[in-house]
């Protein structure tokens, strides 16, 4: 494991199979009476949120206080710029207060790759999404949702993603959960496939690992999940798309579509999601959807990334860390 | 006044020679001169050019001192080699008045370490409504001749059809910044392979191109001439060289860092590489550089922006575009151009002095190094080697992209009228 989890990317495929195996014992404590590990007790965690983000935040604050951090929560509303005080200056009073880690959400791509490289400051920093670059802790949600679903929850300990096929359906363009799933589901060696209107795909996108499609329907029967992201309604007025309708009738999953899919095949959602628009909710609500389940599992990832990343030298939950441990 | 002898340099890169300067004047050009009552500059084995003319540099004063002054950025452009530079109007009040004009035109008079020549605005405010008085900036004592709203593109039709007809009274140019806005909302960098990766707003090639494109149709149907600023895709390249083949009158510069550097930097989200028009890829580079080859780019101009350290230590997205280009622009186009074997040195005395002086009719600079000419002339060590220390700059900003990176050669001295500016890499 690196220092710092700033992108999806920066995963070998053994980091990340190490964080979906971690993050399964870390769902054990979940069952427990007590949700409470003692793993980082007396260290500080921060929260920097320069974005709004409910179920982010709320996610890596429960996950921290299972490990016994102590957690700051920081939230300002809109950029660093706009309040006046720059992103620089903001890192580093918090971490004169005494901060082991700052897991950061910033409007702007590329914000924690500067926070963990400039020089500012020396705590470990966690991506929790930045602009439309990446939110690998997303992805990593993501796939061990896809691992316990479609491998098994014991057979899939060990094991990554090969061989299962992805589609990824949406506004990819202004996503980052897109970027960050392409990169490790790749890594893990799924097969993904995006599909969009032309609009919403990235000019360059022929170099990413992927298939792209503009035909959901030619795709739903080959696919082992499907991924629906949110369509912003206000993308509508920048001529991505006519009309919500139309979007709603070419890329919406609905009851119909979701019939041709594979009879294993588990539909996704990273939330929040904009019923009627991009999912209808006969989908949302059925028991293919993962939706609830993402969010749990959210927890455990997080805080096996947390463990991983400021781990103290106890083993996590029972049994001692593997040669990984640096 | 006392007359300097440079023995041995070679001009522009040809053989070792002498040239005696008298006053303001180079007196005489040959072999063995006489250095009676002469200061003597060894310069064996240094290619002696005619002082380096900019095209493009933002002084920022008035308005921006706290990044550079016409005093520190003459003293950059100085130790870059520069006798003139032209001052886009991109100041703080704009420089779409005579007044304006003639301010900064007397600072560079004053300080007089490089020649400067004012740029005035095409519209009112760089606003891109109305015309500025281009007539009275002209017949200012600054005596206008390009105008230019860089930084923002004249993106009206008529208003830029109407400025390339009007300046044509006086034998004016229209320098344009090709920037379509609209397809550039919230352009953060090149748009392709790497901003797809980075999540960063892309700004397209095309959003350049469609713009030269429609002015040089444009200067053809008024019979107008037109120069393209820092031009950055192959794509415009092929415009550029079909325009004139055709024999529209354009002429196009680009920047050394264009001639350098790739988008494939923006990856360490290190602000110090946001600049407009953005880095682009690989196969840009080749072609910029053909392109300042064959003739069909004409200039080299630095774009040199200053920018105070605040507006570069920060987010990408939140960053100022820009780099300070003036004291490692001739270092650049050694390593991109001279050492490929693409140019030679009277080449580069041609793209760097001659044709600048020529298009922004800089009187007295880009002249041949001869007896009777002014003595106008920088001085190349050619062999050295070096990296880039901004520490070192004179220039009040740093931000530059080559910190650590060693280029070739330095400029040890620079004469403007006969008086050294540089002497031996420092400044008088």
């Amino acid at each position: 494991m690196q220092r710092h989890l700033i992108s999806a990317a920066d995963l070998s495929r053994d980091d990340a199979v190490l964080i979906l195996d971690t993050a399964e014992e870390m769902a054990r404590v979940a069952d427990r009476p007590i949700k409470k590990l003692p793993t980082l007790r007396g260290r500080t965690i921060v929260n920097l949120f320069f974005e709004d983000s409910t179920r982010t935040r709320i996610s890596f604050e429960a996950a921290e206080k299972r490990l016994s951090a102590d957690v700051i929560n920081f939230t300002a509303k809109g950029s660093s710029v706009s309040k006046g005080e720059s992103l620089k200056d903001t890192a580093q009073t918090l971490e004169a207060m005494g901060v082991d880690a700052v897991v950061i959400r910033h409007g702007a791509s590329g914000a924690p790759y500067r926070l963990a490289t400039s020089g500012w400051i020396d705590a470990a920093v966690v991506n929790a999404g930045d602009g439309t670059h990446q939110h690998p802790t997303q992805a990593l949600l993501d796939a061990f949702t896809m691992r316990r679903r479609l491998v098994g929850r014991d057979t899939g300990l060990g094991q990554d993603l090969s061989g299962k096929r992805v589609t990824i359906v949406g506004d990819v363009l202004h996503s980052r959960v897109a970027r960050s799933n392409v990169d490790l589901l790749h890594t893990l060696g799924a097969e993904v496939t995006l599909v969009a209107p032309p609009t919403l795909v990235p000019v360059g996108v022929e170099s990413w690992p992927c298939e792209v499609s503009y035909d959901l329907d030619a795709v739903l029967p080959k696919s082992d999940a499907v991924m629906m992201l949110r369509v912003q309604r206000e993308r509508m007025n920048a001529a991505f798309f006519p009309t919500e309708r139309e979007y709603s009738r070419r890329y919406g999953l609905d009851g119909d579509r979701m019939a041709r899919m594979p009879e294993h095949a588990i539909v996704m959602h990273p939330g929040p999601m904009v019923r009627g628009m991009e999912i209808t909710a006969e989908v949302a609500d059925s028991d293919r959807c993962t939706v609830v389940e993402q969010v749990a599992n959210g927890v455990s990832i997080r805080m096996a990334v947390l463990y991983l990343l400021l781990g103290g030298n106890e083993p996590a939950v029972s049994h001692a860390r593997t040669t990984e441990e640096k | 006044m006392s007359k300097i002898l440079i023995r041995g340099a070679r001009i522009l890169g040809g053989e070792p020679q002498d040239v005696l300067i008298d006053g303001e004047t180079i007196e005489a050009v040959g072999t063995g001169l006489s250095a009676e009552g002469a200061e003597v500059v060894e310069a064996a084995g240094k290619v002696l050019l005619p002082g380096l003319v900019d095209l493009h540099t933002h002084l920022r004063e008035p308005g921006r001192e706290d990044s550079e002054t016409v005093l520190t950025g003459t003293r950059a452009a100085a130790s870059g080699g520069y006798t003139a530079v032209f001052a886009m109007a991109n100041t703080f009040p704009v420089a779409d008045t005579a007044g304006v004009v003639e301010q900064v035109y007397r600072l560079g008079r004053e300080h007089g370490y490089c020649d400067v020549q004012p740029i005035g605005a095409v519209t009112v405010g760089l606003e891109g409504k109305k015309l500025a008085e281009l007539g009275a900036m002209h017949d200012s004592a600054a005596g206008v001749t390009v105008f230019s709203d860089d930084g923002k593109c004249v993106d009206d039709a008529v208003i830029m059809r109407r400025a390339l007809e009007y300046v044509k009274a006086f034998g004016g140019v229209v320098a344009q910044h090709a920037q379509e806005p609209r397809l550039t909302e919230g352009a953060q960098m090149n748009e392709g392979i790497v901003s797809a990766e980075l999540g960063l707003g892309g700004w397209p090639a095309v959003a350049e191109e469609s713009i030269i494109a429609r002015d040089v149709l444009l200067a053809e149907h008024v019979g107008s001439r037109v120069h393209i600023c820092h031009l950055s895709t192959a794509g415009s390249v092929e415009i550029v060289r079909w325009a004139k083949s055709r024999g529209i009158d354009v002429t196009a510069e680009v920047t050394p860092h264009h001639l350098l550097l790739t988008d494939e930097l923006v990856r360490t989200y290190n602000p110090v590489y946001k600049v407009n028009p953005p880095l682009r890829t690989e196969a840009d580079v080749h072609a910029l550089r053909q392109a300042l080859a064959d003739g069909t780019i004409d200039i080299v101009a630095t774009d040199h922006a200053p920018h105070p350290h605040e507006d570069k230590d920060c987010e990408w997205a939140a960053a100022a575009m820009g780099m300070v280009g003036l004291e490692t622009a001739l270092s650049v186009v050694q390593e991109t151009m001279v050492e490929t074997g693409l140019l030679d040195w009277a080449q580069v005395a041609d793209r760097m002095s001659v044709a600048p002086a020529r298009i922004g009719q800089a009187a007295g600079h880009g002249r041949p190094v001869s007896a009777g000419e002014p003595a106008n002339l920088t001085l190349v060590d050619t062999a050295y080697r070096g990296s880039v220390d901004p520490a070192g700059f004179a220039s009040r900003s740093r931000n530059t992209p080559y910190e650590g990176r060693e280029l070739p050669g330095r400029v040890t001295h620079t004469w403007l009228r006969g008086k050294a500016t540089l002497v031996d890499g420092k400044l008088t």
